[in-house]
């Protein structure tokens, strides 16, 4: 059986995102900024994918600006907010402890320029408190930039309270939805979101090509200098083919949000329900508030790569917050953030399900989990160190 | 390309010398659990000769299949041959190892001579 259960990463772009990409390469290939009419012929579907991206999350067109992805999203947006703060004497930024790292690196590049950056804590469940947020909030404090919903634990915020807190306060609330758009519903006026970051690949749209939402008002700073396409705002020939594709992704799942997502909690606490058999385990990040695709779970005594690489032969396709699954020292910043001491943070699977995930493959899954954690287990040093009680096991 | 070659991949899924040997001759644990390694090596010696060796490993791939690799590689030699094991010929025996997977290849090394450590230790 072959299960890709690393949604969360990516996902195979979907058939009307692919037809809708070769249509655009085969007919609409002008230059959106050529006067000719096959170029006005590719300005008119440019325009008409920035609408239907618009209406989806209730913006105006004006709002909407294509970008190559979440990360340049994000980092278009923080740039955004901290120079604007700026030049009103204000360098505070507010931020959670577990967010990607295309706003953790820019807020660190920030501090470097004199930036003070607060992250709030996200506590066991992976998820920010509002109280804290406005405690947080300062005199001087120039942009809250939160995720909508996290990457690794799949835990929801609570973004609509949080655009309150800022409207109410007078700070510009920017958040990284790159999770979130496509599988939950977004109204950017209702939630009083200023500026918010998507990527495409993460809904069945392509790589390459995301999108940046900013509020009429809002005065973007630019990353990319050069003509004069997205209104001056970011320069270089538009990707049109991703665009349309893109579009046609998010369509797909906005249309299909309530039904896939109804399904695919229901896949996903059969896994959980599944996995919490397994002695000394631990679900990470909050049961409820959570993604419908994501399981995230700890397993004292064994890491995290190994447990890949055993369900990769098994032909399962998942990820980890191992530190040996991307070099680092450290494990996953996201689990160190609810408090996962580094022991049992090495050994974290994330499964992130897709919508057309089955009850059979859910079986095959946790059947596969439980076989490659006792056969880890039954060579760990670790492992028998706690069983043996010479150490104390830190998830009960 | 794969992340591994064959031979990590084979001595992943394969291990050889897995266990504990009961009243080992010399045992060494190195490593820690914060950093995601730990090995731990069980030698049985007689006369001078490696006779036989387990371990056992929490970890990734590579170093669980470093860790089987160092035991295949000192089964059967005299403890000073043994001694002379480098990261570099248990990395080398494996077809290679990711540069930042060098650091399993030395973990095996330093266990090996963890465990001789101990043996001569307890026969001083």
């Amino acid at each position: 059986m072959q299960i890709y259960a690393d949604n969360a990463a990516t996902t195979k772009m979907s058939n009307a995102a692919i037809e809708a990409m070769t249509d655009c390469m085969r007919n609409w290939y002008g230059n959106p900024s050529s006067l000719y009419t096959i170029g006005q012929k590719a300005k008119e579907k440019l325009e008409e994918a920035r609408r239907e991206i618009a209406d989806i999350i209730n913006a105006s067109p004006r709002e909407i600006i294509f970008t190559s992805g979440g990360s340049e999203a994000d980092n278009q947006a923080l740039l955004t907010a901290a120079i604007n703060g700026k030049r009103k004497g204000k360098t505070h930024i507010i931020s959670s402890a577990f967010e990607h790292h295309a706003v953790l690196h820019t807020l660190n590049k920030l501090e470097k320029n004199g930036f003070e950056v607060t992250l709030l804590p996200v506590h066991e469940n992976g998820i920010v408190r509002l109280d804290e947020l406005e405690k947080a909030i300062r005199e001087d404090t120039c942009l809250v930039t939160i995720m909508t919903a996290n990457n690794e634990i799949g835990t929801i915020q609570p973004i609509g309270e949080i655009g309150d807190i800022c409207r109410r306060r007078g700070v510009v609330f920017h958040t990284d939805a790159v999770q979130a758009v496509g599988h939950l519903p977004i109204d950017v006026k209702a939630e009083n979101i200023d500026m918010l970051s998507a990527s495409a690949h993460k809904f069945h749209g392509p790589k390459g090509v995301g999108f940046l939402y900013a509020r009429k008002g809002i005065i973007l700073q630019n990353l990319i200098e050069g003509g004069a396409q997205e209104r001056g705002k970011r320069a270089g020939t538009e990707n049109l083919p991703g665009i349309m594709a893109m579009v046609a992704a998010l369509k797909e799942a906005t249309s299909a949000m309530e039904k896939n997502n109804k399904h695919m909690a229901k896949i996903r606490d059969h896994i959980i329900r599944g996995l919490s058999e397994i002695p000394h385990s631990a679900l990470n990040g909050d049961a409820e508030r959570r993604l419908s695709g994501n399981i995230n779970f700890s397993f004292e005594g064994i890491e995290g790569e190994s447990i890949l690489m055993l369900l990769d032969q098994k032909g399962i396709s998942a990820s980890s917050g191992s530190a040996c699954t991307s070099g680092a020292l450290d494990p996953s910043h996201v689990l160190l953030s609810i408090g996962r001491i580094h022991d049992v943070a090495h050994g974290s699977l994330r499964l992130s399900i897709g919508e057309d995930a089955t009850k059979e493959e859910a079986d095959y899954i946790i059947e596969s989990v439980k076989e490659v954690v006792a056969h880890l287990r039954s060579f760990s040093p670790v492992w028998r160190d706690l069983t043996e009680g010479k150490k104390e096991f830190i998830l009960k | 390309m794969a992340l591994y070659s064959e031979k990590v991949m084979d001595h992943f899924l394969k291990p050889r010398n897995l266990g504990v040997i009961e009243n080992a001759d010399g045992v060494g644990e190195v490593g820690n659990a914060k950093c995601g390694d730990i090995m731990k090596m069980y030698l049985k010696i007689d006369d001078d000769i490696i006779t036989d060796v387990k371990f056992e490993t929490f970890g990734c791939a590579s170093a669980i299949a470093s860790s089987s690799m160092a035991t295949e590689l000192i089964k059967g030699k005299r403890v000073e041959d043994a001694m002379q094991l480098t990261n570099k010929a248990v990395a080398e025996a494996l077809d290679g190892l990711p540069e930042y997977k060098m650091h399993c290849s030395v973990l095996a090394e330093e266990a090996i001579q963890a465990a001789i450590d101990d043996y001569k230790q307890k026969n001083l």
